[in-house]
């Protein structure tokens, strides 16, 4: 069991870092030759900045559509903030220079009760997703699989910091041998810690090859990231540089 | 009016959220493009016999050209933000003119022949093959989408079904299914060097009409110059404004300002059309090839500035996409942007008190503003974000003394679209127009039965034109919409300034 979640360990993160690097690799290199931002927009750089934070942190503009899947949908993406930050616990050697604010007993409370956060979003986006007949209509199998994949990870995870507590010592040991290319401390196999982790490493390696994307993607949508300079500035691509001659 | 062969949908005064009818549009479609259309755009006559490969082909080069096109396919996570959105779907309840309804359509082609997902996998992820009804699918509802971009304002990563819209019309061109309207009109701006096909000599005869009937009433001799070599700024409008109504008393307006701020101004045959349908078939080489006539009218007549006229989507290519198309101008006077929007010469204009008002003169009207798709979120007017909904309503307001804006939700950056652009202004596409227009119709009555509003104001020649239409629909009048330049003509005082 032990190599087995470690080889699978390595190959999901691996596959994660180099699908998700392949990815922003296209967004970058593939021109936007028109500017599109959707106005009102920035005319700087700063603005923009500013623009994408609003949207990344505080979701502005599906706020302004719709409260109910902003709410869920914040609640979630929030949550699942607090709780990675707390698993950096599981990872990190206890002299590094990160050590004292990530074991901070404030990040490690908020971390875990942001767990309920988590499994109250997705609940409430599943609903949504079942009850709400337009967003039925444009659901595929695999946008319930996500959310049920999501909602057994939170289980899980639930189930072992606050009903079966799990040898979190030996999970750890394990847990730094993978980082630091080592051996000898074996996985604690329990039944929770065994779905936990191999739906994490199953999430790992979907997103790239899925709607998760929207994570980068974002960052690319030329309709949020363009600044509103067009009479300014020429905006020119290079394939329709080639017209001009 | 001929009697209509579809159901009116009834009134409300708050736009309700329909529940889904599947199907209930898959009948509306547009003309098909004949050879003639369009092989002057360099698309093939008729649909090719290798289409399948073809459209997937045209497709994967999209992708590598659009990064928008690329991020869009791949970023929406279904989670129905957009689906109440569409005046489109608000108006015909149907499920695929939902904005994300009307993207997988493109979505699950693009999934099935370009994702590790759709090709292993393609049943979890809603992944299909690219078939001879798919194509006839794209083609109904990609002309069932004005490209008003009201969904991606509320699309958390700003998914822009426009863009998503003008590729797969661009992947159908390429295949030759092109539609009638879009490509014969475009055909006609390189033939003749406008949308209506006015020549020259046409061109030169209305606008003589035009001074002789300004004469007439207000008896000031206002110029309407056409090709003069030398003058200062160079307008570009909508050829609707020629001769159409209410465009028309549009122009006048603009000849008044001009003469009452002494500015020395000409009109171009050469240049004689705002519009730009390239942008609507998503063709960024027809589109160019439309912009450059300007460029090319302003080297010839020698202008040191360019200024367009009252035209929503042409206002969208000449303020974010003109100086990529056709720049740089360089060669014109750097004092002004270029180019400018007539509001923006006007607005300055009583900024500096250089024109006179008087707005008694529009007192038989109360007044609500329309904003247009285009203007309100794709381009900007004046030098702060959000000018280009000020600019307009502080010139109307300058116009006319009584204004009412309608309800918040369809204004501004929310506005609804007319119903009729993004090249769907056709008659075979009637049932579409009108039942598009409900959003905005809803918010109009409400305003006339709260507030009384007589007339609502615009700054499109396809506004104009659509609501034209499609008001008597609705037991309104269709004299109800005036251009803005209308109520400024109305109001300004010729002379005062003398």
């Amino acid at each position: 069991m032990t190599f087995l979640f470690a080889t699978l360990f390595y190959i999901s993160l691996g596959v994660l870092i180099v699908g998700v690097a392949l990815k922003i690799r296209q967004y970058w290199k593939t021109p936007a030759p028109l500017k599109i931002p959707t106005m009102p927009a920035p005319t700087t750089q700063a603005g923009v900045v500013f623009r994408m934070a609003r949207e990344v942190i505080l979701f502005e503009s599906l706020f302004r559509s719709t409260k109910w899947t902003w709410m869920f949908g914040w609640m979630f993406h929030f949550g699942l903030l607090l709780a990675f930050v707390r698993h950096l616990r599981y990872v990190m050697s206890p002299d590094f220079i990160l050590w004292p604010l990530i074991n901070n007993w404030l990040v490690q409370f908020a971390g875990q009760y942001a767990s309920l956060m988590i499994l109250f979003g997705l609940l409430g986006l599943l609903a949504r997703r079942i009850f709400v007949d337009r967003v039925r209509y444009i659901s595929a199998p695999s946008d319930y699989l996500m959310l049920i994949l999501l909602l057994v990870i939170t289980v899980s995870g639930i189930m072992m910091s606050f009903v079966t507590p799990i040898d979190i010592v030996s999970l750890k040991a394990f847990m730094m041998d993978l980082i630091t290319l080592d051996s000898g401390h074996e996985l604690p196999v329990s039944v929770p810690l065994v779905i936990h982790l191999g739906l994490v490493a199953l999430l790992a390696l979907i997103f790239p090859f899925s709607k998760l994307l929207h994570a980068p993607g974002l960052f690319f949508s030329p309709s949020r990231n363009q600044v509103d300079n067009p009479r300014e500035r020429r905006h020119i691509s290079d394939w329709a540089k080639k017209l001009e001659s | 009016m001929a009697k209509p062969d579809f159901e009116i949908p009834e009134l409300k005064l708050d736009t309700e959220v329909p529940a889904l009818k599947e199907g209930t549009m898959a009948h509306s479609s547009p003309f098909i493009a004949k050879p003639e259309h369009q092989e002057p755009l360099g698309f093939p006559g008729e649909l090719v016999e290798d289409w399948h490969d073809r459209a997937i082909g045209k497709m994967g080069d999209l992708l590598g050209k659009y990064r928008g096109l690329q991020v869009y396919l791949d970023s929406c996570v279904k989670c129905g933000s957009c689906t109440d959105k569409c005046h489109y779907f608000l108006g015909t309840s149907d499920p695929k003119n939902m904005p994300v309804g009307r993207q997988d359509l493109l979505r699950k082609v693009y999934r099935r022949y370009f994702t590790f997902a759709g090709k292993y996998f393609p049943w979890l992820v809603g992944a299909e093959d690219l078939t001879r009804e798919t194509l006839d699918e794209w083609y109904s509802y990609y002309h069932q989408c004005s490209q008003c971009r009201r969904c991606s304002v509320f699309c958390p990563y700003g998914i822009d079904t426009a863009e998503i819209s003008m590729a797969a019309r661009e992947i159908l061109d390429d295949v030759g299914m092109g539609q009638k309207y879009c490509n014969e009109i475009i055909a006609k701006v390189f033939r003749i060097g406008n949308n209506l096909g006015l020549p020259e000599p046409a061109l030169a005869d209305t606008l003589e009409g035009l001074e002789e009937d300004v004469l007439e009433d207000d008896g000031v001799d206002v110029k309407y110059p056409l090709d003069v070599k030398g003058a200062d700024i160079l307008l570009v409008t909508p050829s609707a404004d020629f001769f159409a109504e209410p465009h028309v008393d549009g122009l006048i307006g603009y000849g008044k300002v001009f003469h009452e701020a002494g500015l020395s101004w000409t009109l171009s045959s050469h240049a004689s059309e705002a519009a730009n349908f390239g942008m609507f078939i998503g063709s960024y080489e027809n589109m160019r090839n439309v912009s450059m006539r300007i460029r090319e009218a302003a080297l010839d007549l020698g202008v040191k500035r360019i200024v367009f006229g009252e035209c929503g989507h042409a206002w969208r290519v000449a303020y974010s996409f003109l100086n990529t198309l056709a720049g740089p101008f360089d060669f014109l006077d750097p004092k002004y942007p270029v180019p400018q929007h007539i509001l923006e010469v006007t607005h300055d204009l009583i900024q500096r008190d250089a024109i006179k008002l008087d707005p008694s003169a529009n007192d038989d009207m109360i007044l609500t503003f329309h904003d247009s798709c285009n203007v309100a979120r794709a381009t900007r007017m004046g030098p702060k974000p959000g000018g280009q909904f000020t600019i307009p309503r502080e010139v109307i307001k300058a116009s006319v003394n009584r204004f009412v804006d309608m309800a918040p939700e369809t204004i501004h950056d929310s506005t609804y679209c007319c119903g009729g652009g993004g090249g769907l202004l056709t008659d075979d596409l009637m049932e579409l127009r009108v039942k598009g227009a409900v959003p905005r119709m809803d918010a109009l009555k409400r305003v006339i039965e709260e507030d009384g509003v007589t007339h609502m104001a615009a700054i499109c020649a396809i506004c104009k034109s659509q609501f034209t239409k499609v008001l008597p629909y609705y037991g309104m009048g269709m004299d109800m919409i005036v251009s803005v330049h209308q109520l400024v003509s109305n109001a300004i005082v010729l002379g005062a300034k003398k």
